[in-house]
């Protein structure tokens, strides 16, 4: 038990180091980002009917006068204290922005992880066990063409299809258009939220199902696979007890890995689908400079990637006897 | 009596992805023949990469996905087609493999030997079977990485005898055991033998095989190069140069090694695949087909055995 914690705790000091490093690394990147806040901002026509006095105070209000090192260790000491500051666009705190629309993204996020995990496992082990036979060319064939199709493309086809030919789903947003907060139901948001999710689940499936095919292949080209069946296991005997088995410790590292292509896809998906969720206010804040925002959201994604490969690390633990037994002997 | 396993001029060959698209077939085995009679245990000699393993495997119907046999295998006097190899596999044909990445490092080891069945009985024979191995009863809630090479070794091969088997193939069964346990593996293949099962011993090592072995039968390269009774060796009837070579290597030989390696796979394409290391080749040795046939009370591919020189 004091190993795990003891493993647990030095992950964790890794991930926080990691974060200061991501945070750094995303304000290092704006500050050489060629955009003028003002001009992007304000825009130059209002600019020129601004007088010095005026311009000055939006500077100062934008951070273009203080130092880059000055501002980073600013928001760094606020944000050790738990304060993100307030988004420069929106007017509001920053962890109040990324609340509401984490809120809306990570359901759309989170079907499409377990929808793409669940699937791409199943298509992945299907193909790797009938390898070479008609299922192994159909999925296979699949996941090739899905995985060289852009996610905006797939995204504008979907749209296409369902939203404008069909008509059965709604082209866009998060709720329907002009109705207020308290009208709009469950089913609207589901509705709305369907091809955003479909589109991050029809993209993640191929990966983790190519990934799985090739390690159900090396499972049973394995030598205890070879050793199992000269001892006369049956065929759902080798899958179920030695396939999943062998599995799901390379299962797990796909699907937790899998949120960063997630979170990488939300963004765009949320822009093709006008989509209010934390992809779209990432790309609203990097076009728009919003330094506090686009840090905050930085840290938040980065923090949830980590997260993720903690949980999956310590899964191992609980899986894996190699790591379990060697821990219980300490 | 009838032979309960008869291997019949089989081949193995593998296809095999080049640069490119160019596909090519690499022969690892080539007309391999040998029979195994009930009581009988026949020795399998032949260095690394002879394809001892192959043969194994090949006959259980357990080749790699890009490997395909031709010849044919009886067992019992009946086709082993895959089916029936499917059918007979862990009942009346077993394997001792040859390594402990044999065993699945996610299970423990009693798990590994019920084969998912449950029940008072299969317990019971796992322990019995253990033990007579030298094994503990604790030994079942082991994984493999927390086995010495030793009880892994012993675990393989409890994992064969469970069952009472009529043919087993035990791929290097004895490497990493102390003489003891060796000799009580070796004792206990024997005693099944006498109860009527036939072994199919598989060693690198010409010295253990003639201490248990009825018959040997030597493999070069994936071929059969001779089929000795196990007293042909001291008496000096052996027939081919190279189990003379091997025999005379031995410590009670002249312990004198033939120089060379044996060719890879596809190496060479004709002739006697013996003739660059031979000491008697001639002309003739080193193209055409080089045809495995009787001598004597044995067998032996070779133009200079007595019957090819009437
Ligand atoms: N999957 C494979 N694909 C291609 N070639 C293979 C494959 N498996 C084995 N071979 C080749 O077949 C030959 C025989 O292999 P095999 O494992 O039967 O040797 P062996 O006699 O058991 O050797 P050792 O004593 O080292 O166990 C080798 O040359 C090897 O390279
Ligand atoms: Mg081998």
């Amino acid at each position: 038990m004091r190993h795990r914690l003891q493993f647990a705790g030095k992950k964790l000091l890794r991930m926080i180091l990691l974060l200061l490093g991501v945070s750094l690394a995303a304000f290092l990147l704006m500050n050489a980002s060629p955009l003028d806040p003002l001009q992007t901002n304000i825009g130059q026509a209002a600019l020129g009917s601004m007088s010095q006095e005026q311009i000055e105070v939006l500077e100062a209000y934008w951070g273009k006068n203080t130092p880059p090192a000055e501002r980073y260790l600013q928001w760094l000491g606020s944000a050790l204290r738990g304060d993100f500051g307030d988004s420069l666009l929106y007017r509001r705190p920053v962890l109040q922005i990324i609340g509401e629309r984490l809120g809306g993204s990570l359901w759309l996020m989170v079907s499409a992880w377990i929808l793409s995990g669940v699937l791409g496992f199943l298509l992945g082990a299907a193909a790797g066990w009938t390898r070479g036979k008609w299922p192994d060319r159909l999925i296979r064939g699949y996941c090739l063409l899905i995985s060289s199709t852009p996610v905006f493309w797939l995204a504008i086809l979907l749209l296409l299809v369902f939203a404008v030919w069909l008509g059965i789903l709604p082209i866009g947003l998060s709720v329907p258009i002009g109705a207020d907060a308290a009208s709009v139901t469950l089913a609207d948001r589901l509705a709305h939220a369907i091809l955003p999710a479909l589109t991050l689940s029809v993209t993640g499936v191929a990966n983790i199902a190519l990934h799985t095919r090739e390690k159900m292949i090396d499972v049973l080209e394995s030598d205890y696979v070879l050793f199992a069946r000269a001892r006369g296991e049956s065929k759902s005997s080798i899958l179920l007890r030695h396939g999943l088995r062998n599995m799901a410790l390379p299962a797990i590292t796909l699907q937790f890995g899998s949120i960063s292509e997630i979170i990488g896809g939300s963004v765009i998906a949320e822009q093709v689908f006008s989509y209010p969720g934390l992809g779209q206010a990432a790309v609203s804040a990097g076009l728009g400079s919003d330094m506090p925002l686009l840090l905050g959201i930085t840290v938040v994604t980065a923090a949830l990637v980590f997260g993720g490969n903690f949980i999956a690390d310590l899964l191992y633990g609980v899986i894996d006897p190699r790591i379990r037994r060697r821990a219980a002997h300490k | 009596m009838n032979p309960i396993l008869e291997v019949r001029h089989l081949s193995i060959s593998f296809l095999q992805y080049e640069s490119g698209f160019r596909r090519r077939m690499l022969t690892v085995i080539r007309d391999l023949s040998l029979t195994v009679l009930p009581g009988e245990i026949v020795a399998v000699v032949g260095s690394s990469g002879s394809g001892k393993s192959l043969l194994a495997h090949g006959i259980l119907g357990l080749l790699p996905y890009n490997a395909s046999m031709q010849g044919s295998i009886l067992y019992d006097g009946t086709p082993l087609d895959p089916a029936r190899a499917a059918r007979l596999r862990g009942k009346e044909i077993s394997l001792v493999p040859q390594g402990v990445n044999y065993l699945d490092p996610l299970m423990t080891v009693g798990a590994q030997l019920r084969k998912g069945e449950r029940g008072a009985e299969i317990k019971k024979r796992c322990r019995e079977v253990l033990a007579r191995y030298g094994l503990k009863e604790e030994t079942q809630s082991l994984y493999p990485f927390e086995l010495s090479g030793g009880m892994a070794r012993r675990v393989l091969i409890s994992s064969a005898v469970l069952q009472s088997p009529r043919l087993i193939l035990a791929d290097e069964p004895t490497p990493g055991l102390d003489a003891q346990s060796a000799g009580r593996i070796l004792g206990h293949f024997r005693e099944m033998a006498k109860g009527g099962a036939g072994v199919l011993f598989i060693t690198h090592d010409l010295d253990l095989a003639l201490t248990v072995s009825n018959r040997v039968v030597v493999l070069y390269a994936g071929e059969t190069v001779e089929e000795a009774s196990a007293s042909d060796f001291a008496s000096g009837k052996l027939r081919h140069p190279y189990t003379q070579a091997l025999w005379k290597a031995l410590p009670c030989g002249e312990f004198t090694a033939v120089s060379g390696a044996q060719p890879y796979p596809g190496e060479i394409e004709q002739g006697c695949l013996f003739a660059p290391r031979c000491p008697h080749c001639r002309a003739q040795c080193t193209s055409g087909e080089i045809p495995y046939h009787p001598a004597g009370n044995g067998w032996v591919r070779c133009l200079l055995s007595p019957q090819e020189e009437e």
